[in-house]
């Protein structure tokens, strides 16, 4: 029997990793994915908040069978090294729905990475990630998108935004496509940016104080995450949770 | 109310004021028109207190307080408005929830209780009413896909909710039809046309002018006053040009 390795920095999904936090991990947590399964034409949804204290890793695999419709909502904003993985393999016209923020400060890595197999023609994926960090914190995006041969009129869409704080701060975005058929959509976006500074004047002149004006900004900034989150409660539920690691801050 | 003397700024180490000395009463309308480049809207962000615009020299007292030594938003919640050449585009913020945010933030430093979101849409909704702006446009976000025009009349309607002492309109009425500079000028006489108010009015043309009579007229040059009169001097002004009467 072969000894249980821990991945390593050396391999490319775990290239951003934080190397000394997956020490503090079993060699079989890395082994360990949480199952789900949706049947034909099934739709479910689920919305997370991670803002444990210590190292989380969480990895779920979802299947969606044909017409199904599976939507996950994720605010990382752990205070160690949190990594949220999420693998999805998409039947006949099913459609799997991303939002995802990673937010915080702190000498603190936060990452997602998804796979997502289109197996099947017609499938629809949408992801859309944000990261808003300070301090000297990481927030870091693997996206894989694999369409199968034969997999037809697929249409894939992601997209990634980063908004740093502070200097120090950083972000990782790694948008990877693997196409093995013609007639698909697959569309791919990534920028990292600053706060508008005409934009905080702007609200300064208004008398909005600077901490006001960033956490507007910041929300709006976050808010294209959870627009296709159709439970208005669920969303104010994690855009409370991720201003509330702005309010945080130190 | 506003009292500047011999005011020194630069931007970026380039001197753009050199020692403009300024002094509007409350009930005043002041105008300040000037060639491009004379430091007409540097002394609007110097008086906004916008960071890169660096006093060098001098002294803005608003009120008896010293405007320079406040912090961009106390200056708002003092009583002092800017209005912007070029409005900001904040996506993903609605006006209204831009504006309430504001108009508390300035109740709360002032030591007032904040407005409910009831009582904040009625005034809302009167003052977009002044400006003849749909009020279904104060629900889009601040300024995103409005036209020039749109623009101008939703600072103005910024104005009429915030209410301030103190109003800096740098250039307000440039991007304006002439319908929409009417509907401008009307809604500057109607909020700020008061004994207990002020407004510098920084414009290019005196068409606004017509509209807004202003009690006193300077001309900026070169980062200072050069001469100041009444309301024929803007005449004289659009008649002659710059060169002949800035000499």
């Amino acid at each position: 029997m072969t000894e249980l390795q821990r991945p390593t920095t050396r391999q490319e999904e775990w290239r951003y990793a934080d190397a000394s936090a997956l020490e503090q991990f079993t060699p079989e947590a890395f082994q360990q994915w949480k199952e789900v399964e949706l049947a034909p034409g099934e739709t479910r949804r689920h919305c997370m908040v991670l803002s444990g204290t210590g190292p989380e890793l969480h990895r779920i695999r979802i299947t969606v069978g044909a017409g199904g419709r599976a939507e996950l909502f994720v605010v990382n904003c752990g205070a160690d090294y949190t990594r949220c993985e999420v693998d999805v393999h998409l039947m006949q016209g099913a459609h799997f729905q991303f939002g995802g923020v990673t937010i915080g400060g702190g000498d603190v890595t936060r990452e997602f990475v998804t796979r997502l197999a289109h197996a099947e023609p017609d499938a629809t994926s949408e992801q859309t990630i944000r990261a808003v960090h300070w301090g000297t914190a990481t927030g870091n995006f693997l996206g894989r998108i694999e369409v199968a041969r034969g997999a037809q009129k697929t249409d894939a869409a992601q997209d990634f935004k980063g908004l740093i704080l502070e200097r120090g701060a950083s972000t990782n975005a790694k948008p990877e496509l693997e196409i093995f058929a013609d007639d698909v959509k697959c569309a791919h976006g990534a920028a990292i940016g600053q706060l508008d500074e005409t934009a905080r004047f702007y609200m300064a002149a208004r008398g909005i104080p600077p901490e006001a004006a960033k956490a507007l900004l910041v929300r709006a900034f976050i808010a294209d995450a959870f627009v296709a989150l159709d439970d208005a409660d669920e969303q104010e539920r994690l855009m409370d949770a991720a201003l509330q690691a702005l309010g945080d801050r130190s | 109310m506003l009292v500047i003397e011999n005011l020194h700024a630069t931007v970026a180490d380039k001197p753009i004021l050199n020692g403009l000395s300024l002094e509007v009463n409350a009930g005043e309308i002041h105008a300040i028109m000037g060639p491009n480049g004379a430091g007409k809207s540097t002394l609007a962000y110097v008086l906004g207190g916008r960071p890169g615009y660096e006093v060098t020299g001098g002294s803005v007292t608003f009120n008896g307080q010293d405007l320079l030594a406040l912090d961009p938003h106390e200056r708002a919640a003092a009583g002092l408005f800017l209005g912007f050449q070029y409005p900001v585009e904040i996506p993903g913020v609605s006006n209204v929830q831009f504006l309430r945010e504001a108009l508390n933030a300035q109740r709360k430093a002032r030591g007032e209780e904040p407005l409910s979101g009831g009582e904040f849409l009625k005034l809302a909704r009167e003052k977009a009413g002044l400006l003849k702006l749909d009020m279904e446009m104060l629900k889009r976000n601040v300024n995103v896909g409005f036209s020039g025009g749109e623009k101008k009349r939703a600072e103005m309607v910024q104005m009429g909710i915030l209410d301030p002492a103190f109003a800096v309109l740098d250039e307000t009425d440039s991007g304006l039809d002439i319908d929409a500079l009417r509907i401008v000028g009307e809604g500057i006489n109607a909020i700020m046309r008061r004994p207990d108010k002020a407004v510098l009015l920084i414009t290019h043309y005196q068409r606004l002018l017509d509209y807004v009579q202003p009690d006193v007229v300077h001309v900026l040059a070169k980062g200072r006053i050069v001469t100041s009169g009444g309301p024929d001097l803007a005449l004289k002004l659009e008649r002659e040009g710059y060169e002949a009467v800035a000499a």
